[in-house]
């Protein structure tokens, strides 16, 4: 054979008499997997470091002093390596290792969750002796016990593979579970009073190999081969993990983590997870439930009539909003708006853009809540994919806390920082989960963003009057210079997580420090981290202010999309907040409400109450109940995610298929065909008979979809989606790996069913030309105006309003185990600062805004800066009312910063 | 508040600043700790997990993996006998039966008045002088009933025994040696640092 090269990337190896190639520094296992040969294994994971504790993986691997067995997951395959995966020896030796396995294991198949799907029970049946010789007694434990309120162990069960302690400590970064004992004592455990609380706790029972780790929603609910699969995407938030939605007896019963290499290499968090029982909706009780009670699905259009809401037929319903949106297309366009957009599909975004903008001919649509960013300017900086950002040699953070908006992006980027070593720049204005593995930390107190992005781009005023601000505080200048350093000459390699800091502040703040960081950096690139579900898709479909699907400015429609809209809006719409007090003061006759919550949603509680109280029209589109629908004047009920086919956009502006797993609960229909009757009853003829057909007249008519046709995503080959503007193929999805996910079904036999009835041709997705940053609207990137925060007074605190994870959105409210994880109202504060104020961690204290006095518990947070207060957005005090939402009543949203005075009571 | 006390929180932050990788400090952090009382409590741990940047249930997973770190209280005086093969033909049995019998409790417990734990060990490595017996990790080479009975006695009647140390006290030399410098000469180079500070600024 050839001589290879020192530096050759490959080696080659024999398996099996077979000579393959491997990569260089590929473990045995993989190099052979790769190959077509599956050996057998428990603790072996792809997604984490090799251990070699179960010793499944035995093998006979000469590499020149003859043949030993040795774990083939623990070594790496070297040029001129033999490896024999079948011989007597090899069969021997696995025999061997799972009647060890099996000494203490408990043979409760048939009463076990795992049974059935078991690479225990499978592995057994292939290498395993068929009959024990164990006569001992095997250990016994209680069961099960807790881990989390989420994670239940049956001790007995489990195999000590460490795939779960491993997780928790190598991925999640919260080793809040570890081995306790040795020997045949050896167990999982967590640490008295310390549970494993973490957002990702759902992942260990995914990869367990046994029965030994259950998930409280999925115990005892199915049995593994009574279960029904679809692939989809998670619309959770925004970052789009593919997921395997699995149901039992029409419900659904289960989420996994699907291995999307550009994705989520097959993690979730717990919120995408569980947050399935919201679909479920409350076993029976539907027709008891109140309107206002939002664990109730929404089974049928009402129209207030005489002051109550009443069902009606849909004909009745939708004829009662099309003569509204009628009489308003013909008198004044501008008096309809509507709010929301990130809960539809691409294709329930681009028929109601359509809609509202091309049929009525209103620019008011708004698919962000006041707590986005400006959507011209997140579609025209250059954009990063998740990917690009993983593997960046520096990524600036400027955004919230990801690991409480962005779950699934916190792991990628956390295992950047910890395996990779990349360096994050942490400019936050409080320590989020990755700041402890940042390089450096620079933080930005509410207003100060432009002021950090100047002094990173070399502006010495800026740093004066960073340090002038700051009483008792040092802006370090070592620690500006390393950042400097960090991001290089012109920001080649730099990736910038760009999101809302503060719901608190004024968006123009971020705003204005991407474009100066993009001015400074020409070369970094911009990942957006906006948090709802399918918010980018929202925003490539218009649903903003002031620009067309296909990114693209009012004054240049793309011509394609020109000839199939009967018009195009001449006047620039009106933002979510705007609409809202546009609606207050009756300016604004007709409000629809697409999936959106203003009540929740809205940091500005003073301006959606004025809103609600107003005369106006308001039309609610949404799948579940809520306090908001005391006011509507128009339900529609609407399928919600797991109930209806399309596509949807992440972050990266990646388009994925959604699977439909359910049917939506009595009349309630799918976003689009809502949009596609009124659009008929206003004298459209769209002809859309299936979801496939608005696919591909995005495709058709939507600059940069060309090519992203319902045939072409219905390919196993873009499984994990088309990248928005990306010259790349689409990356091919792995082999199903049953070992490393137990219960899924491959995807190629069950995951097409998004498109079902299209006949599916050999189609490939083409690489769609790039919108990004189409001319109309790089002017977007310039135009930065000098937004200045007001000085802080000596006797308030600067607001910051975050998000947490387990606030009170839908998914969580209607999902039974994620409501109870609901966190509660505290004001967090500096310690420096309560010290001060002669408060203490539990103490109540006031807050007075120029909005509201509230009284809320404090606690000290030495992660949040002295001088500002860190306020959760939609959550509420223990007990209280759904609706108190200490965050929004506190805030002003026309205040470019927020202030509170803290006082003892 | 510190669970351990001022002298051992000391020497414990002396020994994190030994290592290279603070974690690395974990077992001899544990070592110390257990010296107090005797055991590691759940507070104990907590310390010890911030001292050396893991997690309590990390703390927890290690001290339960050795035999010599015990998570469970002990009595004053831990007994534990040798039941492998030497010590079994010598009548390590035999013996572990009467140690119960004379300490009035059963293997893996605690006597009611806390004097007594008793356990059976692994070999203890001393496979000359059997059956091999220890008392707070120290040979006590008891080889027949009458002896240790002595030994119970002495140690009964309140008298300190020299060999045996506290329980829960696993090595009785300090670690004072590695990459840490003399505080002293370290306050020395400070003082001469600062002395031409002023000179200079002046």
């Amino acid at each position: 054979m050839p001589e290879q090269p020192e530096s050759s990337t490959t080696v080659s190896i024999t398996i099996d008499g077979r000579e393959v190639v491997a990569k260089k520094g590929e473990m045995v296992i993989a190099a052979a997997e790769n190959a077509g040969t599956y050996i057998p294994r428990f603790c072996y994971h792809p997604r984490m470091k090799p251990v070699g504790v179960c010793r499944m993986c035995l093998v006979e691997v000469d590499s020149g002093r003859g043949p030993t067995l040795q774990p083939a997951c623990f070594i790496e395959a070297t040029d001129q390596m033999t490896v024999v995966t079948d011989s007597e020896k090899v069969k021997k030796a696995q025999d061997g290792v799972l009647e060890f396995l099996l000494a203490n294991h408990p043979l409760d198949c048939p009463v076990c969750d795992k049974g059935g799907e078991c690479p225990l029970q499978d592995q057994t049946l292939a290498h395993g002796p068929g009959e024990t010789r164990f006569i001992e007694e095997k250990r016994h434990f209680e069961k099960p016990i807790a881990l989390s309120e989420l994670v239940l162990l049956d001790r007995e069960r489990c195999i000590q593979c460490s795939r779960c302690t491993r997780f928790a400590e190598e991925v999640a970064g919260e080793a809040l579970i570890d081995f306790l004992g040795r020997g045949d004592q050896v167990e999982v455990a967590m640490f008295p009073d310390e549970p494993f609380s973490s957002y990702f706790s759902g992942n260990t029972v995914q990869i367990c190999p046994v029965g030994a780790l259950t998930a409280t929603p999925y115990r005892f609910a199915a049995r593994p081969w009574d279960l029904e699969q679809v692939e989809t995407t998670c619309t959770g938030c925004a970052v789009g993990c593919r997921v395997a939605v699995q149901s039992s007896s029409g419900r659904l019963t289960r989420l996994l983590g699907v291995d999307a290499d550009p994705v989520n290499h097959s993690w979730m968090c717990d919120k995408g997870r569980f947050g399935f029982e919201a679909v479920n909706g409350v076993d029976d009780g539907n027709e008891e439930l109140a309107l206002t009670d939002p664990t109730r699905r929404l089974t049928e259009p009402m129209v207030r009539k005489n002051g109550t809401l009443v069902p009606v037929s849909w004909s009745e319903a939708l004829s009662a909003v099309a003569s509204q949106l009628k009489d308003a297309k013909e008198k004044d366009p501008q008096s309809v708006g509507a709010i929301g957009g990130a809960q539809l599909t691409n294709e329930g975004a681009f028929t109601w853009t359509s809609l509202i903008k091309g049929i009525v001919g209103s620019d008011s649509v708004d698919a962000q809540l006041g707590d986005g960013l400006d959507a011209q300017l997140v579609l025209a900086l250059p954009r990063a994919t998740i990917d690009e950002a993983a593997n960046a040699c520096t990524v600036i953070l400027l955004s919230g806390d990801l690991r409480e908006e962005l779950p699934v992006l916190f792991l990628r980027l956390r295992h950047s920082a910890v395996e990779a070593k990349n360096s994050l720049i942490d400019l936050g204005p409080r320590t989020s989960a990755l700041s402890a593995v940042a390089k450096v930390r620079l933080p930005a107190r509410p207003g100060e963003a432009p002021l950090v992005a100047r002094a990173l781009a070399g502006d010495v005023a800026a740093v004066t009057q960073l340090k002038g601000h700051r009483e008792g505080h040092t802006f370090g200048d070592e620690d500006l210079a390393s950042a400097q350093h960090l991001l290089g000459e012109d920001g080649s390699g730099v990736v910038v997580v760009i999101g809302r800091t503060s719901v608190a502040e004024d968006a123009a703040f971020v705003e204005s420090a991407a474009r100066i960081l993009h001015q400074r950096y020409p070369n970094a690139k911009f990942l957006p981290a906006l948090r709802r579900g399918n918010v980018m898709g929202a925003l490539e479909m218009g649903m903003a202010p002031g620009i067309l699907p296909g990114e693209t400015s009012l004054a240049q429609p793309g011509a394609a999309l020109r000839s199939w809209w009967p018009l195009v809006p001449g006047i620039q719409g009106k933002t979510a907040l705007e609409q809202l007090a546009a609606f207050g003061d009756g300016s604004q006759e007709v409000l629809l409400l697409l999936g959106a919550d203003p009540l929740a949603d809205v940091a500005d509680g003073a301006l959606v109450e004025r809103a609600l109280r107003s005369s106006g029209s308001l039309v609610c589109v949404s799948g579940h109940g809520g306090a908001i629908l005391e006011r509507a004047d128009v339900v529609l009920p609407a399928a919600v995610v797991h109930e209806r086919a399309g596509t949807t956009t992440n972050i990266e502006g990646r388009v994925s298929r959604l699977g439909q797993k359910m049917v939506a609960p009595g009349l309630a229909w799918s976003d689009w065909m809502i949009a596609a009757e009124l659009a008929a009853a206003l004298g459209a003829q769209w002809e859309f008979t299936a979801v496939g057909d608005v696919t591909d007249q995005i495709a058709a008519v939507v600059q940069g979809f060309s090519g992203i046709s319902s045939n072409a995503l219905a390919q196993p080959a873009t499984r994990d989606g088309v990248v928005l503007g990306s010259t790349a193929a689409p990356t091919t999805a792995g082999l199903l790996d049953p070992m490393a996910t137990p219960g899924m079904v491959s995807a190629e036999e069950f995951g097409l069913g998004s498109y079902a009835g299209i006949v599916r041709g050999e189609e490939q997705a083409q690489a769609p030309t790039s919108g990004a940053g189409a001319p109309s609207l790089t002017t977007s990137l310039s135009s930065g105006e000098n937004v200045i925060s007001p000085a802080l007074d000596n006797y308030s605190l600067r607001i910051v309003g975050t998000h947490t994870l387990y606030d009170n959105g839908a998914n969580i409210v209607g999902s039974p185990s994620l409501s109870a994880l609901r966190k509660v109202a505290v004001a967090m504060v500096n310690p420096y600062d309560l010290d001060r104020l002669g408060l203490a961690t539990g103490d109540k204290a006031k807050l007075r805004s120029g909005r509201a006095t509230i009284i809320l518990p404090v606690e000290a947070d030495a992660g949040v800066l002295r001088g500002t207060v860190v306020l959760n957005a939609n959550v509420t005090v223990h007990g209280a009312e759904r609706r108190e939402n200490p965050l929004a009543s506190l805030v002003d949203s026309s205040l470019p910063v927020n202030d509170v005075v803290l006082e003892s009571l | 508040m510190s669970a351990l006390t001022p002298d051992r929180r000391t020497r414990a932050e002396h020994l994190v600043a030994l290592y290279p990788e603070k974690r690395s400090a974990l077992i001899p952090i544990c070592h110390i700790a257990q010296e107090q009382e005797g055991h590691l409590t759940d507070e104990l741990m907590i310390e010890v997990a911030e001292l050396v940047g893991v997690t309590p249930a990390e703390v927890q997973g290690t001290v339960s993996f050795y035999d010599m770190l015990r998570i469970e209280p002990v009595g004053k005086y831990v007994v534990s006998v040798c039941t492998n093969i030497a010590c079994l033909l010598a009548g390590g049995e035999e013996m572990l039966e009467h140690v119960e019998k004379t300490t009035g409790t059963r293997r893996g417990g605690t006597s009611s008045d806390g004097m007594f734990t008793v356990e059976e060990a692994e070999c203890l490595a001393d496979c000359d002088v059997v059956p091999c017996v220890q008392i707070n990790n120290r040979f006590v080479r008891t080889t027949t009933p009458e002896t240790f009975d002595a030994l119970a006695a002495r140690l009964r009647s309140g008298e300190t025994v020299t060999d045996i140390p506290t329980s829960g006290i696993v090595s009785r030399v300090e670690r004072s040696v590695g990459l840490v410098a003399d505080p002293e000469v370290v306050a020395q180079e400070r003082s001469a640092l600062r002395a031409s500070d002023q000179k200079a600024t002046s």
